[in-house]
């Protein structure tokens, strides 16, 4: 276990040193970054000045160096436009993207896993069908459109939640966050859904395969013959058994959910980091661009990790080599 | 033609409802996309058609609606209705040129992954598993950040994601067909490595693909209108839906809703179409799943 964990720690080493050379090799195509920082009206001679101070003089190979070794040490470069540090910018942001996306991800597996269960159980149903439908439906939505949608009918047209912004919060631990007040929650509410609909889908048609597999085997039936009440079997032999999978798409969706908060944050005005990435884009603030993929590239192999481990600690049929 | 017709996967196709309907939604947009243009009275992109005295017109059945915009008209004076069939092509061209280059490409690695191993099999597999690490949503948006607005770029920045799904595919049954007898049959007949791989090998890895396919351009059109929305995808000059989405969100606050639901709504039973459909063919040629 311990040769496993060391080996996948290394390898996390080696992807996020892949992916700094990708987004370094990718970002220097997007254009010259110099007329980002100097004033329109610099002559020829402050453009040069402001190239070397910038270090794009150099040849590629000795600005990736420099670009890694800035890295390591933990500079992370300023942003051209707020003329702070990039990763300053990105972490102020972070609690209030986390926030969604947990808040996102704790509706999608409070609705999910009961229906899920339900429609693995009884797939012959009605109801089980209609389930299904609807979460084919819930994938083939545009999850940008659905926030505009929600937002007409909630802000535009009966006005009883608000559009956009994060309302008031309250700091606890540092960090602040908009879940432990009513205003708060008014705003999260629309955001949140939102962006739980496709990851509500996925996780319940994962439960419902994960159940179907499960409520097949023997030891189920041998539960049934035992005499166990139909929820026992249901939530303690079956859901435990079929959870395996979901544990899986949990750690993917989580990846995802960061990924499309990018869209909803921009939609809802949420002043989180996706919203932050989608400006800089605009406005070619590269430092940041870069900051915030491999951040998110390091939060993304963490999960991956995390996933990793656990899928071993729960279910003791995988042995790791 | 008989035999296609009493064949088991024609019975079943009848007897499934989503089936069905599913496919009945993709061929009534295929028909839409193709033949659109010559149903609409208006080109929206043709300035010479417009009449800002016609902007924001309500739909039809609404007060103010007037008869020749069924789903009334955006800021412009363009017809909603037409611009959505024009931008449905686009929407589909993406679609389904991306899923083409990625097939493709995603094809002929996994042959060489599965078929000569080694080093480049490795490579290329690593490749695949770091990428997958990633939402495709985020890799795409960060090269379309790279690369800049356009079709092109979008093709590229959806093929860079989409290769991987059918790489692995195709290395899993490469990597179980050459196992087999006709395989080494083939080689003792003297047969080269690229006959093999062509004549004996590629047929027999391409009915999975099938399922994946179907089921990518979908998820291709709802990524490059995430893209479009978010202003990094296709040009204003050749808007697709989800541009279209887009610029109804400026709008949407002051109370006009229908420049954004429609062309959202037209994405969502396009998209919809497709899976229904997709589950079905999933369902059909992989039993294993069912």
């Amino acid at each position: 276990m311990l040769g496993y964990t060391i080996k996948r720690l290394l390898q996390m080493v080696l992807v996020l040193f892949v992916v700094s050379i990708i987004v370094f090799l990718m970002m220097s195509f997007t254009g010259d970054p110099v007329f980002m920082v100097i004033p329109i009206d610099s002559t020829q001679a402050e453009i040069e000045q402001a190239r070397r101070l910038l270090g794009l003089d150099q040849s590629l190979f000795s600005q990736y160096w420099i670009f890694l070794s800035n890295l390591l040490q933990g500079d992370f470069g300023r942003s051209y436009v707020f003329r702070q540090p990039a990763m300053d910018l990105i972490l102020e942001r972070l609690p209030a993207t986390i926030e969604m996306v947990l808040v996102a991800m704790a509706f999608a597996t409070v609705i999910a896993i009961p229906l899920g269960v339900y429609a693995g159980a009884n797939p012959n149903r009605t109801a089980s069908r209609g389930i299904m439908a609807g979460s084919l439906f819930g994938i083939s939505l545009p999850g940008f459109w659905v926030g505009m949608m929600l937002i007409y009918f909630f802000s535009v047209r009966h006005p009883l939640l608000p559009s956009s912004g994060r309302g008031e919060t309250i700091e606890i631990l540092g960090l602040r966050l908009s879940i432990f007040t009513a205003d708060g929650w008014s705003h999260i509410l629309l955001p949140a859904v939102t962006l739980a609909l496709a990851t509500l889908a996925i996780i319940l048609r994962i439960t419902r395969a994960g159940m179907m597999e499960v409520m097949r085997q023997d030891y189920i039936r041998f539960a049934r013959a035992k005499g166990a009440s139909r929820t026992h079997i249901l939530f303690a032999h079956g859901l435990k058994n079929a959870l395996i999978p979901v544990v899986t798409i949990f750690g993917l969706q989580l990846g995802d959910l960061i990924a499309f908060a990018t869209i909803t944050e921009t939609i809802f005005a949420w002043p989180g980091t996706g919203k932050l990435l989608i400006d800089s884009i605009y406005r070619g603030d590269r430092p940041v661009i870069v900051v915030y993929l491999m951040l998110t590239a390091f939060i993304f192999v963490v999960i991956n990790f995390l996933v990793d481990i656990v899928y071993t600690v729960i279910d003791p049929r995988i042995t790791v080599k | 033609m008989q035999r296609l017709l009493s064949s088991e996967f024609v019975h079943n196709y009848r007897h499934n409802i989503p089936a069905v309907l599913g496919s009945l939604l993709v061929l009534a947009f295929a028909f839409l996309a193709i033949f659109g243009p010559l149903l609409v009275w208006q080109d929206p992109y043709d300035v010479s058609q417009l009449e800002l005295m016609d902007s924001f017109k309500p739909p039809v059945w609404l007060e103010g609606g007037h008869p020749r915009y069924l789903l009334g008209t955006d800021g412009q004076g363009r017809d909603v209705l037409a611009s959505i069939i024009y931008g449905a092509r686009i929407s589909a061209f993406i679609g389904i040129a991306a899923m083409a280059c990625s097939c493709v490409i995603g094809t002929i690695l996994g042959l060489i992954s599965g078929y000569y191993g080694g080093m480049l099999d490795a490579v290329i597999m690593r490749v695949a598993d770091i990428q997958l690490s990633f939402p495709s949503m985020l890799i795409a948006l960060f090269l379309m950040s790279a690369f800049g607005n356009g079709i092109g770029m979008i093709l590229i920045a959806l093929t860079a994601v989409g290769w991987v799904v059918y790489a692995r595919t195709v290395r899993g049954s490469t990597l179980s067909e050459i196992q087999k007898e006709y395989i080494q049959a083939a080689r003792v007949a003297g047969l080269s490595d690229t006959e093999i791989i062509r004549r004996h090998v590629l047929p027999n890895v391409l009915t999975p693909l099938i399922v994946v396919s179907t089921i990518q351009v979908g998820s291709f059109i709802l990524i490059e209108a995430s893209l479009s929305f978010l202003g990094v995808g296709v040009p204003i000059t050749e808007p697709s839906l989800g541009l279209l989405v887009k610029e109804g969100f400026d709008v949407l606050f002051s109370g006009i809703w229908w420049t954004s639901a429609f062309p959202g709504l037209f994405i969502m039973f396009l998209v919809f179409g497709i899976n229904l459909f997709g589950d079905f063919l999933r369902d059909e040629l992989n039993p294993r799943l069912r």
